[in-house]
């Protein structure tokens, strides 16, 4: 099988269809209220945090165990159907987007802290658990849980470890799958492995982590906790214009300093945030830079100094420390707020997550201005500045003609800009269903040919999650030189391709 | 047949030169050596050995080619020694692409005329940067840094069919795709070639400081008889002494142990403060140490073992969760002969042991086997990283792997010929 197909919803002459044989088997693992058919409670799920990308899930469940995951993998196995792992469905590139053949799993019954181990410096927690619920969980004891993705009070844990999720402060601490020891996962073909950092061999947890639930699931995560640093010094720095603001951003690193966080916002990301928020950032600022700085006191201190001077020698208009937690909660308020600020200048927008080296930001960030002017498309630039990933929000009306056309053409544009300065089509949303379309821009046939082979050893039947983050149908041959005719479905009219 | 071969070889263009005594792979002699220099000649190579069915084995420095069993079979060599260039610093992004073949002594001294480093301290400098991703040898500084896997950023590999395969990129920051890096990191040449490895660098820190202090394990007492005997029942627990150091808001980035006699001889435990305000630090680890009873030193240079194994007659890696590296020292002191030696980095809680060259090969099975049932008991590992034959065919050199039958699944779409370094890896693989 391949996702080149869908079954037709009718089935086999005679007898129920194969989505229905598994929503039986289903209610018999899980019992009737873990199992969801009407349609108005399925469309609750028919997208994640990207709402342009929407099917309506064929059905939905909410399992409560490893076990359980299991047995409905092994049941969608039988029957050729196709799963689709959710945990709170904030993702940003359609990577939990459900298959209305198929079957979305969700992980939200799954939100227990199985174990915290303060000796050994790790959490062991099922996927639903929340990020931000680990640091909660073990922050009084002076530890806390490092990656920090946007969503943080919601996203789940099982949904970073798929997405190998970022944050403002993983240009220090680095991303998900560096903090991850372990996982049990359920593999595409309902078997459960353990994949441990410690064991000898591959590294399958590493490929694991970031394949966006191509790979099989995640059931149990050992989390990796991080000591809260002695002292944390948040700055804000306003600049006449976001190339003064670049330089300050090099200039900065090119003094050995690692900040936690470097954050940009342009005059357009800042003028929406001040009206959203009243944040209070320095009026007629053409850019802002949020640096924090973290670590033993003594080098904080020092580094801050480092920081101040760099920024006024590249123009600074005017500069602000946070004196406490509330100030530095007011520094932060903006730029936490941009996406959903920038959402209310404009009926729509797109973002996009590419990385160009931090080197390029500013004449990538002066060719996206004059995209910008060319499509008559506004371009907000939030972004994580310190490791050269943008987020430029393409604005644009979505009841006024062609406006969309000329933001997604604008949005592509900025893509290639990324590529062509040996950078990433994502930073940290990943490629899910909304960039796979962009993989063949950054990598050959050959590569993605070779991830696919990663791909054909854990999934061979294409079934965890098809359709994502590759370009194109990749058939896993059974052998060499195997015959790819006419699927017999399609043959028979039960199925079609798309 | 060994002729058309040859041609088959020699038509490759490729530097192909006849196997030495030197050219050996844990015991098991190639026919020929081959020296490509660069990524279109290493998948020439490959593509016409799989097509005369050669086994191939990838050797960057040599360092560790006595690690691992030996393999099946070896009909070729692949030699990167000419694949030594470093293709690109770009400081400002703080980034380095090189070839494999490039040593990391090498490296890291290109890197640190622009004030720079990759932060993976091996503890050979002659290692080129291929042979350290498939090993996955890493140094003391990985608390702060982490591993090879954690620092690749990007990785062109060949596969045993010639295809030529990148992933990653040049930016630190990128979830595109499956991060091949990170799977062939630790393959053992397995998989495929390593050509070319992208890493993030760091700014060399500004200063440096190394903390020491030496703790007993062993008490004296005497009988009722008047007879002096030793118990080695640790007075001082190792993780009560390591354990704040790491949690620390000095952040250490490294914190080693030295342990040179295991039976009943103290250990040492130094810890590296560095960056800004590395001295201050540094006087608040003193304390930290000296709060047991011992002698803290603070030295601007490192004590004389560090960062080195311990040795690599019979070289075992035990990897145990942090908190129990004291349970791993207690294994080791009790299951202990004369003459083993342990060194390792104690808060990331890898502590290598070596065993003398002349043990007896039951004796040295046996010392394994005991160690390893309580290290994974505490959810560890123990894993041989060498050994001789005789040593090594008594005993499982990997120990517990959750997901082996995933691996050899890998290992087959990757390499269904068994071309590449077979019977090297876990499982047979």
């Amino acid at each position: 099988m391949s996702e080149t197909f869908v079954a037709g919803t009718e089935g086999e002459p005679g007898g129920p269809g194969p989505l229905a044989r598994v929503t039986a088997r289903c209610r018999e693992i899980l019992g009737p209220d873990a199992v969801i058919t009407d349609p108005v409670r399925l469309r609750t799920y028919e997208c994640d945090g990207l709402t342009y990308h929407r099917a309506s899930p064929g059905l939905v469940v909410l399992p409560e165990s490893a076990e359980q995951i299991a047995a409905i993998v092994r049941a969608c196995n039988e029957h050729a159907v196709p799963f689709v792992a959710r945990g709170s469905g904030t993702g940003l590139s359609g990577g939990a987007l459900p298959r209305s053949d198929g079957v979305l799993i969700v992980t939200s019954r799954m939100r227990r802290v199985l174990e915290i181990d303060l000796p050994n410096r790790r959490a062991v927690v099922e996927p639903g658990v929340t990020n931000l619920a680990i640091t909660e969980a073990v922050r009084d004891e002076g530890f806390y849980y490092a990656p920090d993705p946007s969503s943080q009070q919601i996203c789940s844990i099982g949904g970073n470890v798929a997405e190998n999720s970022g944050g403002a402060h993983c240009l220090k601490y680095g991303f998900t799958v560096n903090h991850i020891e372990a996982c049990e996962i359920v593999t595409p073909d309902g078997e459960i492995a353990e994949l441990n950092r410690m064991d000898a061999g591959y590294d399958l947890l590493g490929a694991f982590v970031g394949s966006e639930g191509t790979l099989g699931i995640a059931t149990k995560i050992t989390v990796r906790l991080s000591c809260t640093p002695e002292a944390v010094c948040t700055l804000l720095a306003a600049f006449p214009d976001i190339e003064s603001g670049g330089r300050a951003v090099s200039a900065i690193i090119g003094a050995g300093v690692i900040p936690a966080a470097i954050e940009m916002m342009d005059r357009l990301a800042i003028e929406a945030a001040e009206a959203a928020v009243d944040c209070g950032y320095p009026p007629g600022a053409g850019a802002v830079l949020v640096v924090e700085l973290d670590g033993p006191l003594a080098e904080v201190e020092r580094q801050y100094h480092e920081v101040e001077r760099l920024c006024r020698e590249c123009g600074a208009i005017e500069l602000r420390v946070a004196q406490d937690a509330a100030e530095r909660a007011a520094i932060w308020k903006g730029r936490k707020s941009a996406f959903a600020a920038v959402g209310r200048l404009c009926s729509a927008y797109l973002v996009q997550d590419g990385v160009v080296p931090r080197t390029a930001l500013p004449r990538v960030l002066a060719d996206i201005d004059e995209l910008s002017r060319e499509y008559g498309i506004r371009v907000a630039n939030v972004f994580h500045a310190g490791d050269g990933n943008l987020h430029p929000l393409v604005l644009f009306n979505d009841e006024e003609e062609g406006a969309a056309e000329r933001a997604a053409i604008v949005s592509g544009r900025i893509i290639d800009l990324c590529i062509e300065h040996g950078g990433s089509i994502t930073g940290e949303h990943g490629v899910g269903v909304d960039k796979s379309r962009y993989m063949t821009r950054m990598f050959t046939d050959e590569d993605l040919d070779t991830m696919q082979l990663v791909r054909c050893a854990f999934d061979p039947d294409n079934l965890s999650n098809p359709g994502k983050v590759f370009p194109t149908p990749r058939l896993c041959g059974e052998a060499p030189g195997v015959r790819k005719g006419v699927h017999p479905l399609v043959a028979s009219g039960q199925a079609e391709l798309f | 047949m060994a002729a058309q071969t040859a041609e088959a070889l020699a038509a490759t263009g490729v530097t192909i030169r006849d196997a030495g005594p030197d050219d050996d792979v844990a015991g098991v002699k190639p026919r020929w050596v081959a020296l490509p220099e660069n990524t279109a000649e290493i998948a020439a190579v490959l593509r016409t050995a799989s097509e005369h069915g050669l086994a191939v084995v990838p050797v960057g420095g040599g360092t560790k080619l006595h690690w691992g069993p030996p393999p099946e079979r070896c009909d070729l060599l692949l030699d990167t020694c000419c694949l030594n260039q470093v293709l690109e610093h770009a400081a400002g992004d703080l980034v380095v692409r090189v070839q494999a073949g490039v040593t990391m002594g090498t490296l890291a001294e290109t890197l640190a005329r622009g004030g720079q480093e990759l932060a993976l301290d091996v503890p050979d400098p002659d290692a080129t940067v291929g042979g350290t991703l498939a090993t996955a040898v890493a140094g003391p500084r990985r608390l702060r840094y982490g591993t090879a896997r954690d620092l690749l950023i990007g990785a062109t590999v060949v596969l045993a069919d010639g295809t030529v395969a990148r992933s990653g990129g040049k930016v630190v920051k990128n979830v595109a795709g499956y991060d091949l890096g990170k799977l062939f990191t630790g393959s053992y040449g397995t998989l495929g070639v390593i050509a070319e490895a992208t890493f993030r660098l760091h700014p060399l820190p500004a200063d440096r400081r190394w903390v020491t202090a030496t703790y007993p394990i062993a008490r004296e007492y005497t009988d009722e008889h008047g007879e002096r005997h030793f118990v080695n029942d640790f007075p001082v627990d190792p993780f009560q002494v390591i354990g704040p150091v790491a949690t620390s808001t000095a952040e250490p980035s490294a914190i080693e142990i030295d342990w040179p006699e295991v039976l009943f001889g103290p250990f040492t435990v130094a810890v590296l403060v560095e960056g800004a305000a590395a001295e201050a630090r540094a006087l608040a680890v003193r304390d930290l140490l000296a709060a047991h009873g011992a002698e803290a030193t603070v030295s601007a240079r490192p004590p004389a073992w560090w960062g080195r194994l311990p040795g690599e007659e019979i070289l075992l890696e035990i990897r145990v969760p942090p908190g129990e590296i004291a349970t791993a020292m207690a294994e080791v002191s009790s299951a202990a002969m004369a003459d083993i030696k342990a060194r390792g980095s104690a808060a990331s809680a890898v502590l290598h042991v070596a065993l003398p060259a002349d043990v007896a090969p039951d004796r040295a099975a046996q010392f394994v086997t005991d160690v390893r049932d309580g290290v994974e008991n505490a959810g560890g590992r123990v894993i041989v990283l060498t050994a001789p034959e005789e040593v090594a065919r008594r005993v499982d050199r990997w120990g517990r792997i959750g997901a082996l039958g995933l691996m050899r699944r890998v290992k087959e779409r990757f390499d269904p010929g068994r071309v590449l370094a077979p019977g090297r890896f876990v499982g047979g693989i």
